[in-house]
């Protein structure tokens, strides 16, 4: 059976996790259908990052270096890949389905002629064929993709595919050259530019606390910074917000949004407009606290308060700190 | 500047999804449609870079069936130049590289310097038909970009990154896809809405390739339980902070 090839993302140094869940689950495909699953990795220096893996289930590290690859840029990232695909011949390509990881599946897809099934939550083999199940319309429907061609190209959602055992080995790594063109070279990165704050991710947070048009004042967005910070959480927001200028558009959560699916949503202040729900209703226990107790948010919410979010949100910050 | 925007019919944000009668397609009975929202931020990001440069057309172009008509005109009122219509009666359930490819050679005969994308059409979320364009015309390609300035053919693009964003530089033409925070769609004006009657809308036809990955099934999501309300007001959060411990184990 030929192989499973997955693109292992790196930044900052390290490996991504969603990357090591790609890795398990690839693992967990390949003991189905008996194959080998083989991680690319691509990178300035990749051997650095192949042993902070462990391996997760991976026979075989393929590395392509050098300063072309420092940093993520589309048609240089997809011209390794395309080699790797040529090399190996596997039965399917997995990604992360990171911004990065989406535009690469996607750009290998238009060279192999093969559409990329994205954002998948569930992945199996069926009669000779991979089939996932993904989100549309934000979460409000989820389709059953059936890949027709080989290699299936699919892109795996962030915190949805379970971590496997790391077992420590260092995989052979294999180098594999890669050389460019003029054409892959055609964008050139000037500057990267992080905020001053190491924010927490929203589409990889565990915990998320919002705020919506009920906060009324951008500074009053301390109050949600402070419930944050106890229970080590990402902040978000609604249109309404970001709209009004009181949080930036990266924060937004929604159809037009991120959508993200934590464990624990607490929306402060957020009336739960169904742009609003379609990106946060998978999240797995939903906190409301809202002061009308007929707002479309307490329908979806496991647990709601109905009241004044600057009584209610400073006291449950003291309550949690009691521990 | 010649600017090419793709753009998709798409329900309505509102839109309460319901599963047709075949298991696999979306009930459209009732549904209304708009011009999808990233789309719209790429259309009156060509018509910035057109009226800042004083040149050039703005066309809006979309493999749609045909009542995609009307989304077009939409985009003549906000104030594209002229637009095309890449007719499909199956357009929605073709896959992304057969609607990609059916762009790639339409656009292929037209006269362009930039083209624009949105970051994902909101329907199927794919976000990717805009990077396998580029790869098809070999054109370079930035995603989800905040910030655009040209100068003559040199574009300086921010692009939105974890954490952050990064600065990028490249010589047109390129494919970009459109992010929030890029800018903020004009409304159309109503001498816009009876200008765009007068505006060239050209029917195109494509050859399309057949599938490579297929819809077998469309569902609901799971269905959350019923909302449960803790209690009122600070009195209320000893009991939730139990529960979110106790009962759900989160915390
Ligand atoms: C094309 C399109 C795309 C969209 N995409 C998104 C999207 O991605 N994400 C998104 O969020 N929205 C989106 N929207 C907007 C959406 O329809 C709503 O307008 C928006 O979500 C409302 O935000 P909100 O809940 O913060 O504000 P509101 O609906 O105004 O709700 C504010 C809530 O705060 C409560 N409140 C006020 N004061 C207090 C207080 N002191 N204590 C407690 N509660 C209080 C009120 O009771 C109310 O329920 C989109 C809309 C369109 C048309
Ligand atoms: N049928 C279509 N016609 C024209 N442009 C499209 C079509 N589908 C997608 N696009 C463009 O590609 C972008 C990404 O779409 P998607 O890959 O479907 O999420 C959209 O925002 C549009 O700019």
């Amino acid at each position: 059976m030929q192989p499973i090839l997955v693109f292992v993302e790196q930044a900052n140094g390290q490996i991504k996790r969603t990357s090591l869940e790609a890795v398990s689950e690839a693992r967990r495909q390949a003991d189905i259908i008996k194959t080998e699953v083989i991680a690319l990795i691509i990178a300035e220096k990749a051997e650095t990052f192949v042993k902070d893996a462990g391996s997760y289930g991976a026979n075989k590290f393929l590395a392509v270096e050098g300063a072309d690859f420092k940093e993520y840029l589309t048609a240089a990232y997809t011209r390794a890949v395309l080699a790797a695909v040529s090399k190996v011949n596997p039965i399917a390509v997995l990604f992360s389905a990171t911004p990065n990881g989406k535009d690469l599946a996607a750009s290998v897809g238009a060279e192999l002629k093969i559409s990329v099934i994205q954002d998948c939550i569930t992945l199996g083999y069926d009669n000779g064929a991979f089939i996932a199940r993904r989100p549309i319309y934000a979460g409000k429907s989820i389709i059953t993709v059936k890949a027709l061609k080989s290699p299936a190209l699919v892109t795996l959602r962030p915190k949805i595919f379970q971590l496997g055992v790391a077992n420590n080995q260092a995989p052979s790594v294999e180098k594999l050259a890669v050389s460019l063109t003029a054409d892959d070279k055609r964008v050139k990165l000037k500057e990267v530019v992080q905020s001053r704050q190491k924010k927490i991710e929203l589409t990889e947070a565990d915990i998320i606390v919002s705020g919506g048009r009920g906060m009324k004042a951008p500074e009053n967005f301390k109050v949600i910074e402070e419930l944050a910070g106890v229970l080590n959480a990402a902040v978000g927001a609604s249109r309404a917000a970001v709209d009004s200028g009181w949080r930036p558009h990266t924060d937004q959560v929604g159809q037009t949004g991120k959508t993200v699916c934590p464990t624990l949503y607490v929306a402060c202040g957020i009336s739960g407009a169904i742009q609003h729900l379609a990106g946060m209703s998978s999240s797995k226990c939903i906190v409301a606290i809202n002061k009308d107790p007929d707002a479309p948010i307490f329908k979806v919410a496991n647990y709601g308060v109905v009241g004044d979010l600057f009584e209610v949100v400073p006291a449950l910050c003291n309550e949690l700190k009691k521990g | 500047m010649n600017v090419i925007t793709c753009i998709k019919r798409v329900p309505s944000t509102e839109t309460n999804i319901r599963v047709g009668p075949d298991s696999k397609s979306l009930d459209t009975t009732g549904v209304e449609y708009i011009l999808s929202p990233f789309d719209e931020i790429a259309l009156e990001e060509a018509l910035r870079v057109k009226e800042k440069l004083g040149t050039g057309d703005v066309t809006a172009i979309t493999v749609g069936t045909p009542d995609a008509a009307t989304t077009l005109r939409t985009c003549l009122a906000m104030g594209a130049d002229k637009a095309v219509h890449i007719k499909d009666a199956d357009a929605y359930k073709r896959d992304p590289f057969a609607v990609a490819s059916a762009l790639a050679s339409v656009i292929k005969t037209m006269p362009y310097n930039l083209i624009l994308c949105g970051k994902q059409a909101v329907d199927d979320d794919n976000g990717q038909v805009g990077a396998m364009l580029a790869r098809l015309l070999n054109i370079p390609f930035i995603s989800l970009i905040t910030k655009l300035e040209i100068s003559g053919t040199n574009a300086v693009i921010q692009r939105e990154i974890s954490g952050g964003y990064e600065v990028l530089e490249v010589t047109l033409p390129a494919v970009l896809t459109a992010q929030k925070g890029l800018n903020e769609p004009r409304y159309p004006s109503l001498k816009g809405i009876m200008g765009a009657k007068k505006k060239p809308l050209e029917e195109k036809t494509a050859t399309f390739d057949s599938d490579t990955i297929e819809t077998v099934k469309m569902e609901y999501p799971p269905s959350r339980p019923a909302g449960r309300v803790v209690g009122k007001g600070v009195e209320a959060v000893p009991e939730l902070v139990k529960l979110l411990r106790e009962e759900s184990k989160i915390i």
